[in-house]
């Protein structure tokens, strides 16, 4: 596996002073705040980088297909759970460099999310389907859920989150359900199902307070919502038709709603099969706005503050990245980071900006009220960027 | 139509590049799948490389899978049919 020498040695030149200074002093104190990993889809590797210095600390290899990759991390920040594209789930230690626990434990995943608590780690597969929970700690299995439904058997899930009360949500691809599976400690856990919520819901999330899930629809128009503080439960349909009478255009990536444009209260959703970003009143639950973009939007990520939304594009438009004033609805800047930008992250306030620009093997940090251009990283076929602070969001 | 004399005239770097990034997406980098299903050798053994040539180009009505006729030629489809038929994906 990997131990501490190999991690340095597969980065030399790119191990600063002060993880070197690790090595040779074991006792050197430093947080973790700052740090945050990168996902090298190609070739199963991650970067563990720092976000003060904006630096790469070393590389960690060995972690299977990161295609689609994401990751949660620890409560205290220390550790980061990877979700491999191959149903590997790796703990690293963003301390020590190191893999911590490593399972394969499904076939085929998509993401994953991490307990309230700290203790419980969720991961959502297409191949068997349905969603597993281990312990935190051990990567043990504590608990297999199958996605078994009168309206497909082994449904692929999407879209899954922790919500408060130790409780993760996610939706069945092929069943067209929402399910909230709650694992109180010491008592039963219990399973509640929203069936027939439309044809082929393909990613979801839910607000920073946990409150509201949305999931998208490929199979048709619409976007479905579930108040998460209402009970019963129940799935309602929002934005029904946004699209009706329009050819849709052809999806050469599939939008993702991690990472939305959720502002204090809007939310900028991509549209699927449109060059526009839809902009949904999150008080009305009623459309409130479209944004004319660049492509069809991939990603749309508000900055912390919420006062602008970033947008990144699916092939071929993705060379470029859009920013849009969350008031004004305008697009009030238009970046050129190169091609195929994949993902992008903000600093836990938001003062500067991580996009992963994967055929040119660069990371490129920029300042978000300028846009000047603070530094570049080389990185090998640069995807998912993911900072420690998700550690204190929920859905996260 | 012979594969091998066709993607001799295409960009294969530039589409083997295309194949595992961005058909990578969703079939996975390693084309064991993932929203869409897995296209290895094996999983494409009773598919003949022109119906995979033809569903590169016009895609797969009422499922994600979208025609790529818009971005590239009947040629370089073939190629990327090729490359999956005969497991040269890496």
């Amino acid at each position: 596996m990997i131990n501490r020498r190999r991690f340095l040695a597969a980065a030399p030149i790119l191990a600063t002073p002060a993880f070197a200074a690790a090595e040779t002093a074991p006792s050197r104190l430093r947080g973790t705040g700052d740090l945050g990993v990168i996902i090298e889809r190609a070739s199963g590797s991650v970067l563990i980088v720092e976000t003060t210095g904006r630096t790469i600390l070393g590389r960690i290899e060995g972690l299977g297909d990161l295609s689609h990759a994401s990751i949660s991390f620890s409560r205290d920040e220390r550790f980061a759970y990877v979700f491999g594209r191959d149903g590997g789930l790796t703990k690293l230690d963003l301390i020590e460099g190191r893999i911590a626990a490593r399972t394969i434990q499904a076939g085929n995943a998509i993401g994953g999310a991490i307990s309230d608590d700290g203790t419980l780690i969720a991961v959502s597969n297409y191949d068997p389907g349905g969603v597993r929970i281990f312990d935190a700690g051990t990567l043990a299995l504590v608990a297999d859920v199958p996605a078994h439904s009168p309206a497909a058997p082994k449904s692929k899930t999407v879209g899954i989150v922790d919500v408060p009360g130790r409780a993760f949500v996610f939706t069945l691809y092929d069943a067209g359900e929402i399910w909230k599976l709650e694992l109180p400690a010491g008592a039963e856990p219990k399973l509640t199902k929203l069936t027939g919520i439309g044809k082929l819901p393909y990613d979801a999330n839910v607000t920073g307070d946990g409150r509201h899930y949305f999931a998208g629809l490929f199979g048709e128009d619409g976007v479905v919502h579930v108040d998460l503080w209402a009970e019963p439960l129940k799935a309602e349909r929002v934005l029904p038709g946004y699209g009706k009478g329009e050819a849709p255009l052809p999806v050469y990536k599939m939008p993702h709603y991690e990472g939305w444009g959720a502002t204090q209260n809007r939310l900028f959703l991509p549209a699927i099969g449109r060059d526009e970003l839809l902009v949904i009143g999150l008080d009305t639950l009623k459309e409130i706005g479209r944004i004319k973009t660049h492509g069809q939007p991939v990603f749309a990520v508000a900055r912390p503050d919420g006062r602008h939304v970033w947008v990144n594009y699916a092939h071929p438009k993705n060379d470029v990245v859009e920013v849009v004033d969350s008031q004004s609805l305008d697009v009030v800047k238009t970046l050129k980071p190169g091609p195929a930008v994949l993902h992008l992250e903000f600093t836990p306030r938001g003062h500067e900006v991580w996009v992963s620009v994967r055929d040119s093997d660069t990371v490129i940090i920029y300042d978000t009220r300028t846009f000047a251009e603070m530094a570049r990283l080389p990185a090998q076929k640069p995807s998912g960027i993911f900072f420690a602070a998700r550690a204190h969001m929920i859905g996260k | 139509m012979a594969g091998a004399a066709l993607s001799a005239e295409v960009d294969r770097a530039r589409l083997k590049n295309l194949l595992i990034q961005d058909c990578g997406s969703c079939h996975g980098l390693t084309m064991n799948g993932g929203l869409g299903r897995p296209l290895t050798q094996d999983a494409l053994k009773d598919f003949p490389v022109e119906t995979v040539r033809d569903i590169i180009l016009d895609g797969l009505p009422g499922t994600p899978m979208p025609p790529w006729r818009p971005l590239m030629s009947e040629q370089e489809a073939a190629a990327i049919a090729h490359m999956l038929k005969s497991g040269d994906t890496r």
